[in-house]
């Protein structure tokens, strides 16, 4: 790859490299999509013809320099060709959270003042009809899917695809305006705006240039050696800056091919369609699937079962050691290579995940048994640790140094340190420009010597050199006596039991921590269908004793481990309780991409907390719930409130 | 009665054309029981024509006299002005005529996939032989009409489930695949038997969309029956409404909706 970095100087744009990739890799497929049951691909050529003759309908429409185009919509190959049209035109792509509500997506409308927006379908056209009257700025709306669009005012709207025809047809008359538009391009235009998911407050726009998005996809890519040759399958939110910089950057970068799924419920059946060689998901994804794997296990036939133990067993002590490169044994690799043959291989197949070359997982930290079960199977799963302002990478883990528990070095070309609060701060290439309009955000976040501060707290491990992030700096506190408060550290601890999807752990500045419980439908689900638990809905089976004798048992384990870490051990559960609904996004109580709010669940649910505190053992309670079509109804529950058994804690001698 | 020739414009603005179908007279009699007396109704080419009425009144009767199912005792049945004789169930499907079922009759063990499939059937032209043996026109043939069960698929958002078993779906997609092998059958003319019933309201609300966008997108016309008035009342440009075999009010929802006999039937009305 050498040469080609010495070849590519000039390569300023992502138009400019799409431009490059036509010459280098032509014939090779750049995007597939599965259309009717079928998987329908292009080419390099031919995504790069259909992008310039839909740049040149943007023109038609009367797309200026600076304006912004919002994409609202899931992953196709229409949608990711509008963003690089967008930047043809010299526009700025500003792709959206498609399950956000009109209302949220009002106020980012308003924020970025797009006057261009692509739907994926008459759902979002919709939402943007809604908020049409209070947002004057927007001044075409295109959609990709015409179903259901015949009896729209098409004044101002517009199918995508007769964009497309349109420019096609009109060439002669702005290839030349469009030619030098792309000219214009260079490091320093912007490249993409995202905007931030907001854990608290209102969403930020976050402004990446060329620089930024170009820079950081060609280091990612030389880290893990990808090349044109790679697939991957690209389903996660396109507002999500992982996926601009996996299926934008790097793609346009190396020339990998971006799969799309054919729905968002098929995603399982096209990974294994695909086979991708490079693939992300967050841990979430990697705990279903593994449940999911364990469900069907208990299931099968006694043979089989104790096959699959078997090798799971030899797995779990050879595969990780052969990624790492470690010697393993003859006989070791003899057994390891049966089991592949057996059930490991197929397994593989079966999650779609035979031909990964590299995984990645960040977001949340990852059980590190649901981590070892991947990397058991011969997956190289890896973790990396970024965010939107730094274009995904801060640091990540290179091949032969993964660990459950760190989130590796830091990415090349990135200077990371730790502040005197213990705060992780980072200045890279990829560092963003700005958050747009709002100077003094961008200068409270970004000093002026371009060192960005995470908000994350965490430590460089000793001897290895690895990053390990404790927590939020924000909720990181101290509890009344003055001890260490991490909520997030042991609430990662509690769901990595299969049983808890979430936690929420309460006690700055209180004298003992208490927390709240979800607990996973799926898999507590099955074990009452096993142990002949009848249920009727998911608030009998979180109030059930047995479900709660259960979780108790989880949250006793969960403490004794706790008490283990001197600094941490004030953090220990005494007392808990089970929610009688699960903590979403559509209430509020999370953002889009799952990450609890501590704040606003701490407010919502007062008189719960209240109950963990004064010793009451039952507490009745009533919830309002937003449905996902904005109607709200309640939900009233009586809860219990339970104790857990604290252990002994090991204090540190200093205090 | 109307005027036959002429269509109508609905009030979203849809173009409704001439008359597709005429029930002229239609009296059905089992043994001494009477389930439909002396009805005459139309269809109209590209309208959404439900059948309404209480429990008992002759509605999936009136609807199996449509298909052609049940031959009346007493008048006649006219399709696209012609007087119909007894038919076979092929020449119905040939006619233009698919339906669903109140209860779903799919087969339980084959796919989403080959149930569909399995509406296009009357469409086939190679042979049992050819079409065994993977012979000849056949394998291009299967092609083509995968490609429409395809867009079907696509259509009712059914990509997921596509290789299902349809034995393993919940109720609410069974109802879905049903739909989907209905329309697998190009019908010119579309009959739902209940087609929301035992629904959960979000289920309502996709199916109310489909039959919409069916309507919509392929022109189809569609004769419903419902239990549900809400969904009856959005979904139609006509109503018909029966009570112990008889019409007693036939018009636009509003039309129906004032109409005092079909007041006194739902609400019930004091006999003295």
């Amino acid at each position: 790859m050498a040469d080609a970095v010495a070849a590519d100087i000039s390569v300023q744009s992502i138009p400019a490299l799409l431009a490059r990739n036509v010459k280098r890799y032509g014939g090779y497929p750049a995007y597939r999509e599965k259309e009717f049951g079928i998987w329908q691909s292009w080419t390099w050529a031919e995504a790069a013809e259909e992008i310039r003759s839909m740049a040149m309908g943007f023109l038609s429409l009367g797309v200026e320099r600076g304006d912004h185009v919002a994409i609202i919509g899931r992953n196709r190959p229409m949608h990711y060709w509008s963003m690089v049209a967008a930047q043809m035109c010299g526009a700025v792509p500003v792709p959206l959270y498609q399950d956000a509500a009109a209302e949220e997506m009002a106020y980012v409308m308003e924020h970025c003042g797009a006057r261009f927006v692509v739907c994926g379908d008459q759902e979002q056209v919709d939402k943007i009809v809604e908020i049409e009257d209070r947002i004057h700025a927007i001044k075409h709306v295109m959609y990709t899917d015409k179903r259901g669009m015949r009896k729209y005012d098409h004044s101002r709207m517009n199918a995508l695809e007769d964009v497309v025809a349109e420019g096609r047809a009109g060439h002669y008359r702005y290839e030349e305006e469009i030619n030098k538009r792309i000219a214009e391009l260079d490091y320093d235009s912007t490249c993409v705006m995202l905007y931030t998911s907001g854990t608290t407050g209102k969403p930020k726009g976050v402004v990446l240039s060329n620089r930024n998005i170009i820079e950081t996809a060609k280091n990612s890519s030389e880290f893990d050696k990808l090349g044109h040759n790679d697939e991957v399958l690209a389903y996660l939110p396109m507002a999500w800056v992982g996926d601009f910089i996996f299926s934008v950057g790097q793609a346009m970068w190396t020339g990998f091919t971006v799969n799309c799924p054919e729905s968002a419920e098929t995603m399982m059946t096209d990974l294994r369609e695909i086979g991708p060689t490079y693939f992300f998901a967050p841990p979430r994804v990697f705990e279903g699937q593994l449940t999911n794997v364990m469900i069907r296990m208990e299931d099968a036939g006694k043979f089989k079962k104790k096959l699959f133990d078997k090798y799971m067993e030899v797995a779990r002590k050879v595969g990780p050691r052969i990624l790492d490169g470690e010697n393993v044994s003859f006989g070791e690799r003899l057994s390891y290579a049966l089991g592949n043959m057996f059930i490991l291989g197929p397994l593989k197949n079966t999650l779609g995940f035979t031909n990964i070359r590299v995984g990645y997982t960040a977001g949340e930290a990852i059980g590190p048994e649901i981590f070892d079960f991947y990397r058991s199977l011969g997956i190289n799963l890896k973790q990396l640790y970024g965010q939107t302002e730094a274009s995904v990478f801060i640091t990540q883990q290179p091949d032969g140094q993964v660990r459950s528990d760190t989130v590796g070095v830091p990415s090349p070309g990135v200077e990371v340190k730790i502040g005197d609060n213990g705060e992780v701060y980072y200045r890279s290439p990829g560092t963003f420009v700005e958050y747009y309009k709002n100077p003094e955000s961008t200068a409270s976040t970004k000093d002026a010597e371009g060192w960005v501060a995470t908000g994350d707290a965490g430590f460089f491990e000793e001897g290895s050199g690895h990053l390990r992030i404790i927590d939020r700096a924000k909720d990181v506190g101290k509890m009344a006596d003055g001890r260490l408060f991490a909520p997030k550290y042991v609430e990662n601890k509690l769901k990595f039991y299969p049983n808890i999807l979430e936690a929420v752990v309460f006690g700055a500045d209180r004298d003992r921590c208490t927390a709240f419980i979800n607990i996973d439908l799926n898999a507590v689900g099955n074990w009452a269908e096993r142990n002949n638990i009848a249920y009727a809905s998911y608030q009998e089976l979180a109030g059930h004793p047995r479900v709660y004798d259960m979780i108790k048992s989880h949250i006793d384990e969960v403490n004794r481990s706790v008490a283990e870490d001197p600094m941490l051990s004030g953090c220990q559960i005494h007392r808990f309780l089970i929610l009688h609904k699960e903590l979403d996004a559509d209430d509020g109580e999370m953002t889009r991409t799952r990450k609890v709010r501590r704040n606003i669940v701490a407010e919502k649910y007062a008189d719960l907390i209240g109950a963990l505190y004064d010793g009451r053992e039952e507490i009745y309670t009533e919830t309002e719930v937003t449905y996902e079509d904005g109607r709200k109804g309640s939900i009233k529950a009586t809860l219990r409130i339970a104790d857990a058994i604290v252990a002994p804690e090991k204090r540190m001698a200093a205090e | 009665m109307n005027d036959m020739s002429e269509g109508y414009v609905t009030a979203d603005g849809r173009k409704i054309g001439g008359t597709l179908m005429e029930m002229k007279n239609i009296t059905l009699k089992f043994g001494g029981v009477t389930a439909i007396q002396d009805i005459s109704f139309d269809i109209r080419d590209g309208e959404i024509r439900a059948i309404i009425g209480p429990n008992g009144a002759g509605k999936s009767s009136m609807l199996n006299v449509i298909s052609g199912f049940y031959i009346p005792t007493e008048g006649s049945v006219y399709f696209k002005g012609v007087k119909r004789g007894p038919m076979k169930p092929y020449q119905v499907a040939q006619l233009g005529i698919a339906r669903t079922f109140q209860n779903i009759a799919l087969f339980d063990g084959m796919s989403v996939l080959d149930n569909i499939m399995t509406g296009r059937l009357t469409l086939m032209k190679s042979g049992l032989l050819s079409q065994a043996m993977w012979w000849g026109g056949a394998s291009k043939e299967e092609d083509e009409h995968r490609e429409k069960v395809e867009k079907i698929i696509d259509f009712l958002e059914i990509q997921s489930i596509r290789k299902t078993p349809v034995g393993r779906l919940p109720y609410g997609l069974k109802k879905r695949v049903e739909l989907a092998r209905a329309l697998a059958a190009e019908p010119k003319i579309l009959l739902l038997d209940e087609p929301m019933a035992g629904m959960n309201v979000e289920e309502k609300e996709d199916m109310c969309r489909f039959i919409l966008d069916v309507n919509d997108e392929f022109g189809t016309t569609i004769a419903l029956i419902e239990h549900d008035m809400g969904v009856v009342m959005d979904l139609s440009d006509r109503v018909v409404v029966m009570d112990y075999g008889k019409k007693i009010g036939d018009g636009t929802p509003d039309e129906v909706r004032n109409n005092q006999d079909v007041i006194d039937a739902y609400l019930g009305v004091s006999h003295d």
